[in-house]
């Protein structure tokens, strides 16, 4: 299985790295992040009650970080519904190759796509005026690979389902929107009032960012990140189930 | 190589439950070419994906290549190949490496792979293609390369959904001798599907009729049209009126139209040589005779009472997808 996979994981690398297109988006992505919309955030951060501890910037990156895991890993299902249309998914299903690695490969390569883009973000954070402690930077973005990977699983199975780009765009800008909102990376959810900020518990993301946000300011070891951690987990365990289920249902 | 009993599928959709296949038995021996003759929707897609593991039979057994399809997919799948409606084969992808990936997913290591890639590449007419990408291919090739994926690891079975479809002429005669050669050289047994007539009478030892869901007639194209009363014969002459009174003398379903009559009659090669010399003797001059065989056309027509060409409706969105 782990060879199936690392052949699958090729596979759909080779393919990215291929469309020179995409690559040059995905490293041009972080660096608008930060040039043009981190201006725009910084005086907000520091004009704003109820933003965590930290510097402006611990704030914003573990936010663009967050959003980055996110909106890569939500929109990821597309590109695999050109390749379930010209049947390379069924072929895959007809070899005797584990149903696991079919998800695992691809999920894995958006997996490290996603850690690639981050590391480049936090990188080019620095000049910017980024100070943060580097353990707690390593598990911020290790958690943003896990969400990545959590949300990528759920888009491949979510694109093999409804198996159109007509239903598949609205639903994930759909879900997409009110997790964003809610999730407290723009401005802190403790401004809300009581019942938004009710809703926003419900929004698992939000124990992801206030995650990110403590362990880059240095808080490894409390209740915020240990919570964090544990959502990310979770939801990566959920979206692997759910995805490996839509590769072995029949006709996905 | 195959054997099923009452394989039944049935999808549910929104408007209820569609039975695309109701309960099909199938036997094919290990060498043989075997077509699956049928409109569009009449369940051959999906008796075919049931048989490739794709999806589950609602209800039925099976046995391909020795092993049972619902409770042992994986060896199935080990021993068989799959070239689906739509191909497989990575569009922004290169052929040789989608060929060797190909063998690799069935435990090649890459050497053996690219060996065996390279050979195949070689026996379907695919030299030189080798770094295109997949979408750049002409429809024939691509066709091509989607056999050669089907067959990197060599399979006893190998099945095929509507080979030729969307084709051009030359094409598909090409490919036709690529399959021929295929069953001829390595004794691959072939299971197809296809509306098209031609394709399964120019291809296939035997042929499976099905019609809404259920099997109608089996047999060898041969035998498939002897089950239609006899040849047709057109006689075009200087007496149509005389000429048709002899004709309902020695066959059936007589017409006439302008100079020309037509009639069936059971081996009517047989039946000319007595027919011309009393027309002859009659003092009827023709200017043209011709016999011509059932096509598999007449037989569905007197099978079903529809034709196969006229018969275009669309298959149900579950069953294909």
């Amino acid at each position: 299985m782990i060879t199936e996979t690392w052949l699958i994981f090729q596979r759909s690398m080779k393919q990215s790295l291929r469309n020179p297109f995409w690559v040059v988006i995905g490293i041009v992505q972080p660096f608008l992040y930060l040039a043009l919309f981190g201006p725009l955030l910084i005086p907000i951060v520091q004009n704003t009650p109820g933003f965590p501890a930290g510097d402006a910037w611990q704030v914003l990156v573990p936010a663009l970080l967050i959003q980055l895991g996110l909106f890569g890993g939500l929109f990821v299902g597309f590109s695999i519904l050109t390749e379930f249309k010209a049947g390379v998914v069924e072929r895959m299903q007809v070899t005797p190759v584990s149903r696991v690695a079919l998800l695992l490969g691809r999920a894995l390569k958006e997996t490290a796509v996603l850690l690639t883009q981050g590391i480049l973000l936090t990188v080019v954070a620095i000049p910017f005026g980024l100070r943060a402690p580097v353990g707690g930077v390593l598990v911020g973005l290790a958690l943003v690979a896990v969400l990545g990977f959590a949300a990528s699983c759920a888009s491949y199975a979510l694109a093999l389902r409804v198996k159109s780009e007509d239903a598949f765009v609205p639903i994930v800008q759909s879900v997409f929107l009110p997790l964003l909102l809610l999730s407290g990376i723009l401005l802190p959810m403790t401004i809300a009032p009581p019942w938004l900020f009710a809703l926003s518990r419900a929004n698992p993301f939000v124990y992801v960012v206030d995650a990110t946000r403590a362990v880059f300011v240095g808080d490894l070891f409390t209740a915020t990140a240990l919570v964090g951690i544990v959502v990310a987990v979770l939801l990566a365990a959920v979206s692997l189930f759910w995805g490996v289920r839509t590769f072995q249902r029949e006709s996905a | 190589m195959i054997h099923a009993r009452g394989l039944a599928r049935t999808f549910h959709t929104r408007r209820g439950a569609v039975e695309a296949v109701s309960g099909v038995d199938i036997d094919v021996s290990p060498g043989e070419l075997v077509g699956f003759l049928g409109p569009n929707g009449a369940g051959k897609s999906t008796t075919l994906r049931m048989l490739t593991t794709l999806i589950h039979p609602t209800a039925g057994t099976a046995t391909v290549a020795g092993h049972d399809l619902l409770t042992e997919p994986v060896q199935v799948r080990r021993r068989i190949g799959y070239v689906g409606q739509n191909g497989g084969a990575g569009p922004d992808c290169p052929v040789g490496e989608e060929l060797v990936l190909q063998g690799r997913f069935y435990g090649l290591t890459a050497a053996e792979s690219a060996k065996r890639a390279a050979e195949l590449i070689g026996a379907l007419d695919l030299t030189g293609l080798d770094d295109r990408i997949v979408n750049t291919l002409s429809g024939g090739q691509r066709r091509r390369l989607d056999i050669a994926m089907g067959l990197m690891h060599l399979p006893t079975l190998l099945f095929l959904d509507e080979p030729s479809t969307g084709l051009d002429p030359q094409s598909r005669a090409n490919l036709w001798g690529h399959i021929r050669g295929l069953h001829a050289e390595r004794g691959t047994t072939l299971f197809l599907t296809t509306h098209y007539l031609d394709e399964a009478d120019a291809l296939c030892d035997r042929i499976l009729v099905i019609d809404r869901g259920r099997i109608v007639a089996e047999g060898t194209p041969d035998a498939l049209k002897r089950r239609v009363s006899g040849d047709l014969v057109v006689v075009d002459s200087t007496d149509p009126g005389r000429t048709a009174e002899l004709a309902g003398r020695i066959g059936s379903e007589v017409a006439v139209e302008g100079s020309v009559v037509r009639f069936r009659v059971e081996d009517g090669a047989r039946v000319l040589p007595a027919l011309l010399r009393e027309l002859d003797a009659a003092g009827i001059a023709m200017t043209a005779v011709e016999v011509r065989r059932p096509s598999l056309d007449d037989v569905f027509l007197t099978l079903t009472g529809r034709s196969l060409r006229d018969e275009e409706a669309p298959e149900p969105a579950e069953a294909r997808s």
